[in-house]
C-alpha cells in the first residue's frame, strides 16, 4: 500500500507531502509518524507542504493532530513551505493551525526546531494559530 | 470543454478526482491562481460533506456565461438525512474548527454565491458559484 | 384595432437581404471616423451574422420585447461584439452605431414596399425603431461592462507597479502603502506581498500605512488576513504608521492586536525587525 516516506535527519523527522492525498493516505501518515517519533526518539517533525496546491480542512486537521500527538511525545512540529494561495485560502476558510509553528522552508524550519530545543521559544515565530 | 457535467461523489478517491476536475475547469475558464485555490478547496469541503454526512451523492459542474463575465457553478447533491438546523450549521463552523460546520461556512466564504437547500429525510443540495 | 408591426418587416428584410447588407455596411464605414481600425472583411462578417440572427429572431418573436427568449442568440452575439470592440478601444457610440446604422436601409425598403399604406408603414417603422433602439442600448450596456473590466485590469497592472515591495535588508521586506486603499487594490497588493515573501525568503514584512488616509473595515480585514496568511507561511508582519482612527477600526473588528506587532514609524519597525532576525549592521541586502 502506498505510503508517504518519512526521512530521519539527525533528531528530526522530515515528511515531504507531494501528492494530492486521499483521506486514507493522510490517516496512514498520521499513524506512521507517531510510530516513528517514538521509535527514532525524534524531538522534532518537519512537514514540508511546498508541493501542496490545496490544503482543505481535513488536511488542516491532520496537521493539527500530528502537532498535538507530537507534543504529547515531547516533539515539536513545524510546517514549512505553505504557498501564498494556500495560506490566503486557509485564512478565508477560517482554519487556524493551533500549536503548529511555521517556516518558509526546510532550512529555516530546522533552525527553528534547533533553536527551540536549545531553550526557550526560538527567535520569534509565534504559533500560527494565535 | 464541456459546459455541464455530473460526477459521482461517493468515495475517498472521488474527492481527489473532484479536486482535479474542478481545477481543470477553473484553469480553462481563466481563473487566477488564488481564485482556483479557493474554489477547489471549497469543492473539497463540500465533497467531503456529501460523503460523510450525505451518504454519497453527485456534483454538477457548470460553466456560466452572463453577458461579459464567466463563472463556474458547482452543485453538490445527496439524498441523505438532511441538515436539521441550517442556521446553526452555517454559523458554528467558524469557531469549532471541525465537523460539518466548517465545511459549509468555509465554502460559503470562499465563494461569490452560496445556496443551500436541505430537508431532513430527503437530502441536501449545496450550490456555490465563483465568478471570474 | 391595433395592427402589430413586425410581420411586414420580417418578410421585407428577407426579400432585400443583400441590398440591406450592402447599404448597412456603407452607412457604418461612413459614420465611424476611425475607419482604419475596422477591417471591412471583419465588419461584413459581423453584419452578415447579425442580420441572419436578426431575421430568425424577428420570425420567432411575436412582439418588440428584445429581452425575451427568441432574442437570446442575438443578444449574445451583440455582447461578444461589444466586448471585443471595447477591448480594441472603440468608442461606445461606434458600437451603438453598429445597430442604429441598420435603420435607414430598413426604412428605405419599408417605404418602397409599403409606401401606399400609411398606417401599416407607421406601425412597421415604429416596430423597427423600438427593436433596434433596444438592441443599441444593450450594446452600450455590454460595452460599458466590458470597458469596466478592461479598466479594472489595467488598474491592477498599474497597482502592481505602483506599490512596490522593497527589500530593506536580508530577510526583511517593506511595503509602504500610499493613498486610498479600496478592497480590490488591497487584495492585489497583499497577494503580491505574500509572493515576494516566498521569492526573497523573507521572515519579516513591514506594512507601513503612514501614507494611507482612511482604512475602512473591509481593508482592515484584508490587512489582518494578510498578516494571518503570512504567519501561516512562516513570516511575521509588523504594521507601522497606524493612526488613532485606524487603530479604532481594527480594534472594532475584534482582532487581537497583541498578536500583531505595531510600531509608530517604519524606522522603528525596521529596528525591531533587525533585532528579530539577529542581523548585525554591515550586512547589505541581497540584490
Amino acid at each position: 500500500m502506498e505510503r508517504i516516506p518519512i526521512l530521519k535527519m539527525n533528531e528530526f523527522l522530515l515528511v515531504s507531502i507531494q501528492v494530492d492525498m486521499h483521506d486514507r493516505l493522510a490517516m496512514t501518515l498520521q499513524d506512521d509518524l507517531t510510530d516513528r517519533i517514538v521509535r527514532d526518539r525524534a524531538r522534532g517533525v518537519l512537514i514540508d507542504i511546498s508541493s501542496l496546491e490545496i490544503v482543505d480542512s481535513f488536511i488542516g486537521r491532520m496537521i493539527g493532530n500530528i502537532a498535538a500527538m507530537s507534543r504529547v511525545l515531547d516533539a515539536e512540529t513545524v510546517v514549512v513551505g505553505m504557498r501564498p494561495a494556500v495560506a490566503i485560502t486557509l485564512v478565508e476558510l477560517g482554519l487556524s493551525l493551533p500549536g503548529v509553528r511555521t517556516s518558509l522552508n526546510v532550512d529555516k524550519g530546522m533552525d527553528l526546531l534547533r533553536a527551540s530545543l536549545a531553550g526557550g521559544n526560538g527567535n520569534g515565530h509565534p504559533d500560527a494559530g494565535r | 470543454m464541456p459546459v455541464d457535467e455530473i460526477r459521482p461523489v461517493r468515495s475517498d478517491h472521488d474527492i481527489v478526482v473532484v479536486r482535479q476536475v474542478v481545477r481543470t475547469w477553473a484553469v480553462d475558464l481563466g481563473f487566477s491562481l488564488v481564485e482556483q485555490t479557493k474554489i477547489i478547496t471549497a469543492a473539497s469541503e463540500l465533497a467531503r460533506n456529501t460523503i460523510d454526512y450525505g451518504g454519497g451523492g453527485t456534483v454538477r459542474l457548470q460553466s456560466l456565461r452572463e453577458g461579459a463575465r464567466t463563472g463556474l457553478r458547482l452543485t453538490f447533491e445527496d439524498k441523505g438525512p438532511g441538515i436539521p438546523d441550517l442556521e446553526l450549521a452555517l454559523k458554528d463552523g467558524y469557531t469549532t474548527g471541525g465537523g460539518l460546520g466548517l465545511g459549509l461556512s468555509g465554502a460559503k466564504r470562499l465563494s461569490n454565491e452560496f445556496d443551500i437547500w436541505s430537508r431532513p429525510g430527503e437530502g441536501t443540495r449545496v450550490t456555490i458559484t465563483r465568478w471570474k | 384595432m391595433v395592427i402589430r408591426g413586425g410581420k411586414r418587416l420580417t418578410e421585407i428584410v428577407r426579400k432585400h437581404q443583400s441590398g440591406i447588407l450592402q447599404d448597412w455596411i456603407k452607412e457604418q464605414l461612413a459614420a465611424v471616423k476611425a475607419a482604419d481600425r475596422i477591417s471591412e472583411a471583419d465588419l461584413r462578417a459581423d453584419c452578415e451574422r447579425f442580420l441572419s440572427l436578426f431575421m430568425t429572431a424577428l420570425q420567432a418573436s411575436g412582439d418588440e420585447d428584445i429581452t425575451a427568449a427568441p432574442w437570446a442568440e442575438t443578444r449574445d452575439m451583440l455582447a461578444n461584439l461589444s466586448r471585443s470592440w471595447a477591448v480594441a478601444g472603440y468608442k461606445p457610440s461606434e458600437t451603438a452605431m453598429f445597430v442604429l446604422a441598420l435603420k435607414r436601409p430598413l426604412f428605405d425598403r419599408l417605404r418602397s414596399e409599403i409606401g401606399g399604406d400609411a398606417e401599416t408603414l407607421a406601425n412597421e417603422v415604429w416596430h423597427t425603431t423600438v427593436v433596434l433602439d433596444g438592441l443599441a442600448l444593450l450594446t452600450t450596456e455590454f460595452f460599458q461592462k466590458s470597458r469596466e473590466e478592461v479598466i479594472l485590469r489595467q488598474q491592477q497592472d498599474m497597482l502592481e507597479l505602483s506599490t512596490p515591495v522593497v527589500q530593506l535588508w536580508e530577510g526583511i521586506l517593506a511595503l509602504p502603502l500610499i493613498g486610498t486603499l479600496d478592497s480590490n487594490r488591497t487584495q492585489v497588493v497583499m497577494e503580491n506581498l505574500l509572493q515576494r515573501i516566498v521569492d526573497t525568503g523573507a521572515s519579516i514584512a513591514i506594512i507601513d500605512i503612514t501614507g494611507v488616509a482612511t482604512v475602512d473595515t473591509l481593508v482592515a480585514q484584508h490587512l489582518m488576513k494578510t498578516v494571518a496568511a503570512a504567519r501561516l507561511m512562516g513570516a511575521d508582519c509588523i504594521i507601522s504608521g497606524i493612526r488613532p482612527q485606524i487603530a479604532q477600526t481594527i480594534v472594532h473588528l475584534g482582532v487581537e492586536l497583541n498578536a500583531v506587532v505595531t510600531k509608530a514609524t517604519l524606522a522603528d519597525a525596521f529596528v525591531v525587525a533587525l533585532q528579530r532576525t539577529g542581523s548585525s549592521m554591515g550586512r547589505p541586502a541581497k540584490a
